[in-house]
């Protein structure tokens, strides 16, 4: 690993001004940066460590939201009472994700800016837009089996966003709260990650001096259940080939609302509320659930390798849908 | 085979590995000399140096031409104090390893995907591969050295000794630590698949999962909430 410039910052202000002054990054867990800085296709001159900052509480909201600290583990937000209580998909989500020891270290923020797993951006030598802008996407006509996705690509990157729990809050609907030298905001989480477009290598709203001290889930949908549903090449510790968030409220045998959001087809986090539109005011079945995952997928495109996605993403809806309203 | 390893496990042994001197014959500086005989004989005298900026490159040190100060860091590692100058890009890892001469936690991927650095700060297992050093100043490390206690083997220990989970060995410390912050974890279930799942992130490439899950389950309620 190249060395660096490394800070503990005591403030958010603190992080702030030194994350603005060079090439920076800020530091949670590390599990993502630190091993693409060891590969070095990530060569920050300074790291900022923020990780005494007091970002590591989860508090209920007096509207029902929940509060969820930059610096919550994901192990922490995945056994919290509240949240295995009223958001089992974010639960489940972050439970499928990695392994019992990156869990363990990986932070919220850190999660929701994980960035991608497509190999010829990893290699550090094959065109890639994302690592070098402009010199074009191997993985178009490479191999693009396992973490390259279907919606939302563009003819400069295909690269499939990693996260299962990012899945989980897309669906749930939150905000990503934001500090920077002008003072806080609030990004509605659906236009956090942006679509790749003629800019793979903006991956985020954020500007260059932000921080993320909370994300801010939505109060939970009265009387709904909810589950994550991720099918992989193998059982545990693996990338999302295709995977399912969905949360249904039932009123009666009447779907009342709907969410549902994808993971390893789509090129951000990926929410279908055409789909969602479809199955309000409906009464649940497996034909109602296939052509809503049809619906779903509409507007999919396949590449040489994963055109098998469509399917598998279209078989993880309706059977996630068919698990939570039996 | 077991009893070998079990005799040259510093884990094992009385004397911390940290206590004796360098000349001390251990396994790993026996080992040490064996290869350095074998390329002096093969390429002559340039590869002693060549070595020795190897092992400097690999992260105790700041980089060559680097201007960037070293930091001064707390730890206490096993229970011992250790105060530790370490630069930025120093990895928990290798300053455990080259600094502190702890070589049980082993280097395996080094990018998080195998589990062989497994280790607990502050009683929570995570990959050390992926942590500075410097972002641990005043944390509480334990690593395979430390997890007997009294000088009798952790029962996860005692357990992959009875059930001989292991082959090569490699994996061993990773899976046994990952084991140890399993079996204390309440929030994981007892059940095979559980144990299973939870151990994920510690591969075996020579495949000894069926004796690592059954030392994991007969060593199920003989923890002493040790490390």
């Amino acid at each position: 690993m190249r060395n660096f410039e490394y800070t503990r910052a005591a403030s958010d202000e603190q992080a702030i001004a030194f994350h603005a002054q060079s090439p920076s990054s800020f530091l949670a867990g590390g599990t993502n940066l630190l091993d693409m800085m060891k590969i070095d296709i990530m060569r920050p001159e300074r790291v900022v460590d923020v990780n005494k900052l007091p970002y590591k509480q989860i508090e209920v909201l007096n509207d029902g939201r929940v509060r969820i600290g930059a610096l919550v583990s994901n192990t922490a937000l995945a056994r919290d009472p509240h949240i295995v209580k009223n958001y089992p998909v974010l639960s489940q989500a972050l439970l499928s994700g990695a392994s019992t020891q990156l869990r363990n270290k990986a932070t919220t923020a850190g999660n929701v800016m994980q960035r991608v797993r497509c190999g010829y951006f990893r290699d550090g030598v094959s065109p890639c837009n994302k690592r070098d802008p402009g010199t074009g996407c191997s993985a178009i006509d490479g191999i693009n089996r396992s973490v390259h996705a279907v919606l939302g690509t563009s003819e400069h990157c295909i690269a499939s966003h990693p996260s299962d729990m990012c899945v989980a809050m897309a669906a749930i609907g939150a905000k990503v709260h934001v500090k920077g030298p002008k003072g806080e905001r609030d990004i509605d989480f659906l236009d956090f990650h942006l679509l790749p477009g003629d800019t793979p290598w903006k991956e985020h709203a954020l500007q260059q001096d932000e921080l993320i001290t909370h994300v801010v889930l939505d109060a939970p949908i009265a009387a709904s259940k909810s589950a994550y549903l991720k099918l992989r090449d193998r059982a545990s510790y693996q990338f999302a080939l295709a995977s399912c968030a969905a949360i249904l409220s039932l009123d009666g045998g009447t779907i009342r609302d709907a969410r549902l959001a994808l993971g390893g087809v789509g090129t951000k986090p990926w929410r279908a509320k055409n789909a969602e539109a479809a199955l309000i005011g409906q009464t649940p079945s497996d034909a109602l659930f296939r052509q809503v995952a049809a619906l779903a997928m509409q507007g999919a495109h396949p590449y040489k390798h994963n055109a098998y996605k469509i399917p598998l993403a279209q078989q993880a809806i309706v059977r996630n849908l068919g698990i939570l309203s039996a | 085979m077991a009893n070998q390893d079990r005799k040259d496990n510093p884990g094992t042994s009385a004397t911390p590995i940290e206590a004796l001197p360098s000349a001390a014959p251990t396994r790993r500086n026996f080992l040490k000399s064996l290869g350095m005989t074998g390329i002096a004989a093969a390429s002559g005298k340039a590869w002693p140096q060549t070595m020795a900026d190897g092992e400097r490159a690999s992260g105790t040190a700041p980089a060559q031409g680097s201007n960037e100060p070293l930091h001064t860091i707390r730890l206490a590692v096993n229970g011992k104090p250790r105060t530790l100058q370490v630069a930025s890009n120093a990895v928990l890892l290798d300053v455990l390893r080259d600094q502190l001469q702890l070589t049980g936690t082993k280097k395996g991927c080094d990018q998080g995907q195998c589990g062989a650095c497994t280790l607990h700060v502050n009683g929570v297992a995570i990959n050390s591969c992926l942590s500075l050093a410097v972002m641990h100043d005043g944390d509480e490390i334990t690593t395979i050295e430390g997890l007997e206690q009294n000088g009798e083997l952790h029962p996860v220990q005692q357990a992959f000794w009875e059930h001989d989970a292991f082959q090569c060995g490699y994996c061993t410390p990773g899976q046994m630590m990952s084991a140890a912050a399993i079996l204390k974890d309440p929030h994981i279930g007892s059940d095979d698949a559980s144990v299973r799942e939870a151990m994920s992130g510690n591969i075996c490439r020579c495949g000894a999962y069926k004796n690592i899950l059954a030392a994991i389950q007969s060593a199920r309620g003989k923890t002493r909430g040790a490390a």
